[in-house]
């Protein structure tokens, strides 16, 4: 026992200050890509998800981004396409809305331009508004989570699970993984919801009191990432239930998905795709 | 390389075939194959049973035996009484490609589960695997459970309470003592081998890499090498040090990990959070090698996407000091408590017949006594090659969870001691090789990778055009899981936590 307690003085606090101080992902990390403007923007086949897509009318070659899809696996920022497209380092990504997560670039024009255009934009802030100040009046700033397991391949499982761990210790922020759904204000899902699934993810999210929160972890959960819809998969929980928040990555690091719950929680805003 | 002996046998001469394989050559059920090729010449289903040598340091050898099953009377003998490792196997196949098993002892579909249609078997090339198969009502599954006076079933899962991966456990005891557990899995089942059929090698690698998170670098390297010998080619020498270091890394934090998990399930929370701690310290070194935390990233067809520079290296060298002075203090702590080593201890015993019978892999296996480590086997990465590493395969003889979590420890102790040597071993050199565009048709490849689980083999066919024709993964949980349901059977219901973590199986990577 006194082992135990001198090993543990000996360590001392490894906890984390994020969200309070920010989070420097380290050199190779590959976070949101970059779109520049050029005719060497890749084409759709390069990228193994399906994330991007091109349209081509009178203004050009509109190549699009859905971060929700992208995997992160840095393909379209390879030789020859380095340059065109960057492996940014921004990880807050999660957004309330699954059109905010896309990128689309016209090829010859300079702008990046969010999803959609600007009068739906400003209607959805509005409904943001609402629903995060409707979160805080039921939750207070305080978020009991169910984890659901919709099929992943256990990489934001874990990722959920280092939530709990000494150096991210969600806790401190008032989050915390309960055992039961009725014991839960919402759930975590990970995975694209397969077919040998569907039910127990149903269920689980009716067991859970209303109103509730939904918050799509990972590719997978957010679009059907790499698996995509088929013969055993949905293709992406809001193909099934209602989600309120989408966390791009594959995984998310622990901080973007700290960062998506207090987005959930109507406690930090929700970044929007920067307009150049 | 390995060496690959195929033989055509006819179906009703295939237990027979298998039986001489498993006697007299003492060799092991390494994977089943079923393909469709009906499109094909042949006209026809085909099944490949892979063997492979169980003897210590023996060959590196697969031999495969190929039967023609008629698609309008698609029927096998069962080769599952002889060969227990062949049940999921069979019971796979009969689901997804309707071959049926004749004489296998249980009915019960495996893979597709709720009202899935009758007569609709999704990996037929005919059938269009790219829109989902609705939901139906469905009769509860009928799941095997001991009847009597006293006593009661358990069901517990698909979905958990804590953060875990989904399967169903139905227990049957009396009191507290398991008579008989029965699991049922492959909810995670999200068709990716059919995923990948028509694609590019070069593009189904992403999906390989995703089948499992926390054996992207074992499943990514295993499909490369299938995919280099359809190419003919071999990673450059400093591009195999690097996957390797980095199947050695995946090794070490699952196994720190899977030690500080194995004491939550024995209430001993220092150890649990001292076991996450070290797995973080090595998740955020694999962020700055990998650019991800779970190393995704780093191996690619035809060598290793990024290099190791010496800063990297400088900081890997001084994680891997750190954890392994945590290892040693957490094992201690552990070897220490009296609470945990009585739990552990005696708990969830798998006997070593049973390891060899069920093909059982990886640290369940060699805690059993079983001697088998595919790095050595079946060498691979910077395994291969005139002077590899001196490699020391550890096994414990009493098959219990204590037996387990020491292999474990003494693993990770041995994946830090290979990492360093690798690193000793680097050479200037080019990081890729590139593979021919498209690949040569009509070829297989197939590789078994030690991965932190155990032996994943590898199953990869090229089609005329150069695409993925098939793929499978044998993934090692996919045998070790029957084993976790027998050595759970020894032990008493509130123990079976810690039977399940000092197993430590993958959901995804068996159910793909």
């Amino acid at each position: 026992m006194l082992r135990i307690l001198i090993n543990a003085l000996r360590t001392g606090v490894v906890t984390t200050h994020y969200p309070a101080e920010p989070s420097v992902p380290p050199d190779r990390f590959r976070g949101a890509p970059v779109l520049r403007s050029g005719s060497r923007l890749p084409p759709p086949a390069v990228c193994p998800s399906g994330a991007l897509t091109e349209r081509i009318d009178a203004g050009g070659r509109h190549v699009a981004l859905d971060l929700a899809r992208c995997v992160f696996c840095g393909r379209c920022a390879e030789d020859p396409w380095e340059g065109a497209v960057t492996m940014g380092r921004d990880f807050e990504l999660a957004a309330r809305c699954r059109d905010d997560l896309r990128i689309e670039v016209v090829a010859d024009d300079a702008t990046i331009h969010g999803g959609s255009t600007a009068e739906p934009a400003r209607d959805r802030d509005a409904d943001a508004a609402r629903a995060s100040s409707e979160i805080r009046r039921v939750l207070g700033r305080s978020l009991q989570l169910r984890h659901l397991d919709a099929g992943s391949c256990n990489a934001c499982d874990w990722e959920l699970s280092a939530l709990l761990n000494p150096v991210y210790d969600v806790r401190r922020l008032g989050i915390d993984f309960v055992a039961s759904p009725r014991h839960a204000d919402g759930v975590a899902v990970t995975g694209p919801v397969t077919r040998n699934l569907e039910t127990a993810v149903r269920r689980t999210v009716e067991a859970v009191p209303d109103p509730r929160i939904v918050i799509a972890v990972g590719a997978c959960a957010a679009s059907g990432g790499i698996v995509g819809e088929g013969y055993a998969s949905a293709g992406g929980v809001d193909r099934i239930l209602p989600v309120d928040v989408y966390i791009p990555g594959c995984p998310p690091r622990p901080e973007a998905i700290i960062f998506g719950i207090l987005v959930a929680l109507g406690r930090l805003d929700a970044r929007r795709v920067r307009k150049a | 390389m390995a060496d690959h002996t195929v033989r055509f046998v006819d179906p009703a001469d295939l237990p027979a075939a298998a039986a001489v394989l498993t006697g007299s050559h003492a060799m092991a059920l390494a994977t089943v194959v079923a393909t469709d090729e009906t499109a094909t010449p042949d006209g026809d289903l085909k099944v490949r049973y892979v063997f492979e040598p169980t003897a210590p340091g023996g060959p590196d050898r697969f031999v495969t035996l190929v039967i023609s099953v008629d698609a309008t009377r698609p029927e096998v003998p069962s080769l599952t009484t002889l060969v227990p490792a062949a049940n999921w196997h069979e019971r796979e196949m009969r689901d997804l490609f309707g071959i049926v098993p004749v004489g296998h002892p249980d009915p019960r579909p495996l893979v597709v589960h709720d009202g899935w249609p009758q007569g609709v078997f999704p990996l037929r090339k005919a059938f269009d695997g790219s829109r989902r198969v609705a939901v139906e009502p469905a009769a509860e599954f009928p799941h095997l459970v001991a009847e009597g006076e006293g006593v009661f079933e358990i069901p517990v899962g698909p979905i958990h309470a804590g953060i875990i991966e989904p399967g169903h456990f139905r227990f049957s005891s009396v009191g507290e003592t398991v008579l008989n557990l029965d699991a049922r899995l492959f909810y995670t089942h999200r068709g990716l081998e059919k995923r990948m059929e028509g694609l590019s090698p070069l593009d189904a690698f992403y999906v390989v890499e995703r089948i499992c998170g926390v054996c992207s670098v074992a499943h990514g390297l295993g499909y490369c090498e299938a995919l280099e010998q359809i190419a003919g080619v071999a990673a450059p020498p400093r591009a195999r040090l690097i996957r390797t270091i980095a199947l050695e890394l995946e090794r070490l934090y699952n196994h720190v990990g899977d030690v500080g998990n194995v004491c939550a399930g024995a209430a001993f929370h220092y150890g649990t959070t001292a076991g996450m701690r070290l797995k973080e310290t090595l998740q955020q070194v694999n962020e700055r090698l990998a650019g991800n935390r779970f190393l995704r990233g780093l191996v690619i067809p035809g060598g290793a996407r990024l290099d190791l520079s010496s800063d990297l290296l400088r900081v890997l060298a001084a994680t891997l000091r750190d954890t392994l002075a945590g290892l040693d203090a957490l094992m201690e702590r552990i070897e220490a408590n009296p609470s945990v080593v009585d739990r552990l201890d005696d708990t969830g015993v798998l006997h070593h017949q049973t390891a060899l019978d069920l093909a059982v892999a990886g640290v369940a296996a060699r805690a059993s006594g079983v001697d088998r480590d595919a790095r050595r086997d079946h060498p691979h990465g910077a395994f291969v090659g005139v002077d590899p590493p001196d490699l020391h395969v550890v096994t414990a003889s009493e098959g219990d969870a204590m037996a387990r979590v020491t292999v474990r420890a003494l693993e990770a102790r041995e994946s830090i001691r290979l990492i360093g040597e690798f690193v000793r071993r680097l050479e200037a050199g080019p990081l890729q090789i590139a593979l021919a565009d498209p690949l040569p048709g009509g070829r297989i490849g197939i590789s078994a990778i030690e991965s932190a689980r155990g032996e994943a083999v590898h199953w990869l066919r090229t089609d005329a055009a150069g695409r993925v024709e098939r793929y499978h993964l044998r993934s090692p949980s996919y045998h070790n899981w029957p084993a976790v349901a027998l050595a759970g059977q020894t032990a008493i219901v509130p123990d079976f936590p810690l039977v399940n973590k000092s197993f430590e199986l993958c959901y995804s990577c068996t159910d793909r």
